[in-house]
C-alpha cells in the first residue's frame, strides 16, 4: 500500500496546477458570462503536450497513466469546470474509443489529430430517446455498397463544434425485436452532417454542447469502429473511463468551492468574530474537507485499477456517483457560507453550484450509477 | 556549446517560514527550483536550441534535490548532476558550494555557466561570482538579456533599474535577473522523458575533495524571524503639532534621533 504519487504524477500535478492558476482561472468568470469557449487555453494545453495524455507515443501521445489524467482533469476543473469537461471528454470519450477499439489504420489516421489538439474529441451516444438505455437508439446506418448511409439525431454532444470527426452509435441492423448497434467514425465535414450549438444551459457555459443532425451522411464501411454489433458494449467500456473523468471534475470543483468557502469564512466577521469560529460553519467546512478527501481517494483508486488493467467498472461508478453528489452538496454549502454574496456571480461559488449539477447527470445519472453498482454487487 | 546551469532547491516563496530550535522548520514545506535559477534553466535551453550543444544542470545538496533536477530535465535540460554532500559536510556556506562546483567544473569543457542572481532563501548572490573567480573566467551578474555570436557575447545587465550594456567573450558566467525570459512549463512529454535522462550523483570523494577543503568560512550564530510589523501610527492635528509629535516619537519611541 502506498499513497504517494510517482515523481511523474507529482510533476504533472505541479505543472498543471500552476498552469490552471495562471492561465485558466483568470478568465473563468467572464467566459461563463459570455459563453466563450476556451479556445486559447486548449492551444496552450496542446503546446504542453496534454491533449494526448494517455495515448501511445507512436500516435503523438505522452503515454501517461489514468491517475495523471485524473490529476489534470481535477486541476483544470478547479479553475474552470467548462475547461475541465472539455478536456475530460476530449480524452476519455473522444480519444479513448479510437485507442481501445480502432484498427491500426484508424489509430494512425485519427489519434494524431486528437493528440495534437487539431481535433477535439467527441462521442455521439445520447439521443432524444436513448442514452444509458441504448434500446431507444434511432440513428440508423444502412449499408449501400461499400458505404453506410446514416440518418438520425444526437443530443448533448460535447465538443462536436471543434471536432473533425465523431464516433457515434447507430443501428446497423434490426430484426424488429433487437437492434444491432455499432459504432462508426463520421467526419464532421461530411455532406449532410450538421452540428448545432445553441443549447441554453444551466451551467458549464464555456463548454461546447451540441446537437448532431445526420441526413443521408455517407461514410465508407471501413469507418466502422471495432466489431459490428458491439457498439453499445464498447461505449459502456468507454463510459467506465469517462466516469473517472467526471469523478475527477467533481473533486476539482468541490475543492475550489471548499477553498473559497474556507477563505471567506475566515475573513467574514459577524457578531464580532470570524464566522469560521462558529461551530455551525466549522462543521460544514470539516464535512467538506472530509468528503473531498474520500472522493479523491476513490477517483485515484478507480484510476489505479484501470492502470493495473484490472476490472474497474464498479469503482468508476462509485467514484463518479460519490464525487458528483458530494460536489453538489459542497458547492451548495459553499454558497450558503457566503450568504448573500454567494448568490452573486463575482464570488464564483454560484457558478460552481450550477456547474456541479451536470456531474450528477452526464455519463450516466446518479440513478444509473446505482444500477451499475447494484448489478456489480450481484443484485 | 557546453552550458552549465547552477541550480538550488529552495523553499517555495509562498511558504510560511517557522523556526524550531534555532533551525528553519522544513516539515511539510514545499520545495521548488530557486525562481532565479528557473530563468537560468530557460535561458540555457533557449541558447542550446539556437546554437546547439548541451545543457547540464548542476546542484549541490542532498538527494531531495533530485526532484528539482528532474523538473529542469523535464523543461528540456539534457543532463543533471547532483553533488550530494549530506554525509560529508555538516555545515556549509557559499564558499563550500562554490568550491565544490568549481572543482567539478575545472576539467570540464565549459562555454557558458548560468546561475540565478540570488537564491531566495539565503540570498547571498555569491556562489555564481565565486565559481567564476575560482575558474578564472569573467562573470556578469543580474543580466536581463544575452546575445551570443560565435565567441562574442553581448549582455544587458540590470543596475538597480538602469541598464548596463557589456560585451565580452566566452567562456563566461552570468547570473539571471527577473525579466531575462519567461520560464516555460515542463511539457507532458518532457515530464515523461525526464526519468530517462542521465542524472549523475557524485560525492566529495568523486571530486578528490576532503571535508577540510570545503570547510565553511562563516558561522551562523543565530537564526530569527523578522520582527512583526506593527500597525502604523497616523498623526493628526495641525502640521506644527504633528511635526513636534513626530520628532518626539522618533526621539523617545523609535530612538533614532
Amino acid at each position: 500500500m502506498n499513497f504517494d504519487l510517482t515523481a511523474e504524477q507529482n510533476m504533472i500535478q505541479k505543472t498543471i496546477r500552476e498552469f490552471s492558476e495562471e492561465e485558466v482561472a483568470k478568465g473563468a468568470l467572464e467566459r461563463d458570462r459570455s459563453k466563450t469557449f476556451p479556445k486559447e487555453i486548449f492551444q496552450k494545453l496542446a503546446d504542453l503536450g496534454m491533449m494526448g495524455l494517455p495515448f501511445p507515443e507512436e500516435y503523438g501521445g505522452a503515454g501517461a497513466d489514468t491517475i495523471s489524467f485524473a490529476i489534470v482533469v481535477e486541476e483544470l476543473s478547479k479553475a474552470c469546470a467548462s475547461t475541465g469537461i472539455t478536456y475530460s471528454a476530449h480524452i476519455s470519450l473522444g480519444g479513448a474509443p479510437i485507442h481501445l477499439f480502432g484498427t491500426k489504420k484508424q489509430k494512425e489516421e485519427y489519434l494524431p489529430l486528437i493528440c495534437s489538439g487539431q481535433s477535439l474529441g467527441a462521442f455521439g451516444l445520447t439521443e432524444p430517446n436513448a442514452g444509458s438505455d441504448a434500446s431507444g437508439t434511432k440513428t440508423k446506418a444502412i449499408e449501400q455498397g461499400d458505404s453506410f448511409i446514416i440518418n438520425g439525431n444526437k443530443c448533448f454532444i460535447t465538443n462536436a463544434s471543434y471536432a473533425e470527426f465523431v464516433a457515434l452509435t447507430a443501428v446497423t441492423n434490426s430484426d424488429g425485436k433487437k437492434s444491432e448497434i455499432s459504432a462508426i467514425i463520421v467526419p464532421t465535414n461530411s455532406k449532410g452532417f450538421t452540428v448545432i450549438d445553441n443549447y441554453e444551459k444551466m451551467g458549464l457555459h464555456a463548454s461546447n454542447t451540441t446537437e448532431l443532425v445526420l441526413e443521408n451522411v455517407q461514410v465508407p464501411k471501413e469507418n466502422l469502429l471495432g466489431e459490428r454489433g458491439q457498439g453499445f458494449k464498447q461505449f459502456l467500456q468507454t463510459l467506465d473511463g469517462g466516469r473517472i473523468g467526471i469523478g475527477a471534475m467533481a473533486v476539482g470543483i468541490a475543492q475550489a468551492a471548499y477553498e473559497k468557502a474556507l477563505a471567506y469564512a475566515k475573513g467574514r466577521k459577524q457578531f464580532g468574530k470570524s464566522i469560521s469560529s462558529f461551530q455551525a460553519i466549522q462543521f460544514k467546512l470539516a464535512d467538506m474537507a472530509m468528503k473531498i478527501e474520500l472522493a479523491r481517494n476513490m477517483v485515484y483508486k478507480a484510476a489505479w485499477l484501470k492502470d493495473q488493467k484490472r476490472p474497474f467498472t464498479k469503482e468508476a461508478s462509485i467514484c463518479k456517483l460519490y464525487a458528483s453528489e458530494i460536489c453538489m452538496e459542497i458547492t451548495s454549502q459553499a454558497v450558503q457560507i457566503h450568504g448573500g454574496n454567494g448568490y452573486m456571480q463575482d464570488y464564483h461559488v454560484e457558478r460552481y453550484m450550477r456547474d456541479a449539477k451536470l456531474l450528477e447527470i452526464g455519463e450516466g445519472t446518479s440513478e444509473v450509477q446505482r444500477m451499475v453498482i447494484a448489478k456489480q454487487i450481484g443484485c | 556549446m557546453n552550458i552549465f546551469v547552477l541550480l538550488k532547491r529552495t523553499f517555495d516563496t509562498e511558504e510560511k517560514i517557522s523556526i524550531a530550535n534555532g533551525v528553519i522548520n522544513e516539515d511539510g514545506a514545499e520545495f521548488i527550483i530557486n525562481p532565479y535559477d528557473e530563468y537560468a534553466v530557460e535561458e540555457a535551453i533557449q541558447i542550446r536550441d539556437d546554437h546547439g550543444g548541451e545543457v547540464t544542470v548542476l546542484t549541490v545538496g542532498n538527494e531531495d534535490a533530485e526532484k528539482q533536477l528532474r523538473t529542469a530535465l523535464a523543461m528540456g535540460a539534457d543532463k543533471a548532476v547532483l553533488i550530494n554532500i549530506e554525509d560529508d559536510v555538516e555545515y556549509s556556506d557559499q564558499y563550500t558550494t562554490a568550491k565544490i562546483i568549481a572543482e567539478y567544473l575545472k576539467d570540464k569543457e565549459v562555454d557558458l555557466i548560468i546561475a540565478g542572481n540570488v537564491a531566495i532563501d539565503n540570498a547571498s548572490g555569491q556562489v555564481g561570482p565565486r565559481v567564476a573567480d575560482l575558474l578564472d573566467i569573467p562573470y556578469i551578474t543580474t543580466i536581463t538579456n544575452l546575445t551570443i555570436d560565435g565567441k562574442n557575447v553581448s549582455v544587458v545587465r540590470d543596475v538597480e533599474g538602469d541598464e548596463e550594456k557589456i560585451e565580452t567573450t566566452l567562456p563566461l558566467l552570468v547570473t539571471a535577473q527577473q525579466g531575462l525570459n519567461d520560464p516555460r512549463y515542463p511539457s507532458l512529454p518532457g515530464i515523461m522523458k525526464a526519468k530517462k535522462k542521465p542524472l549523475a550523483t557524485l560525492e566529495l570523494d568523486d571530486l578528490d575533495l576532503e571535508e577540510e577543503d570545503v570547510e565553511a568560512k562563516t558561522k551562523t550564530i543565530e537564526i530569527y524571524l523578522p520582527q512583526q510589523k506593527q500597525a502604523g501610527k497616523l498623526l493628526t492635528g495641525e502640521i506644527e503639532e504633528q511635526v513636534k509629535e513626530l520628532v518626539s516619537l522618533l526621539h523617545t519611541e523609535a530612538k533614532v534621533i
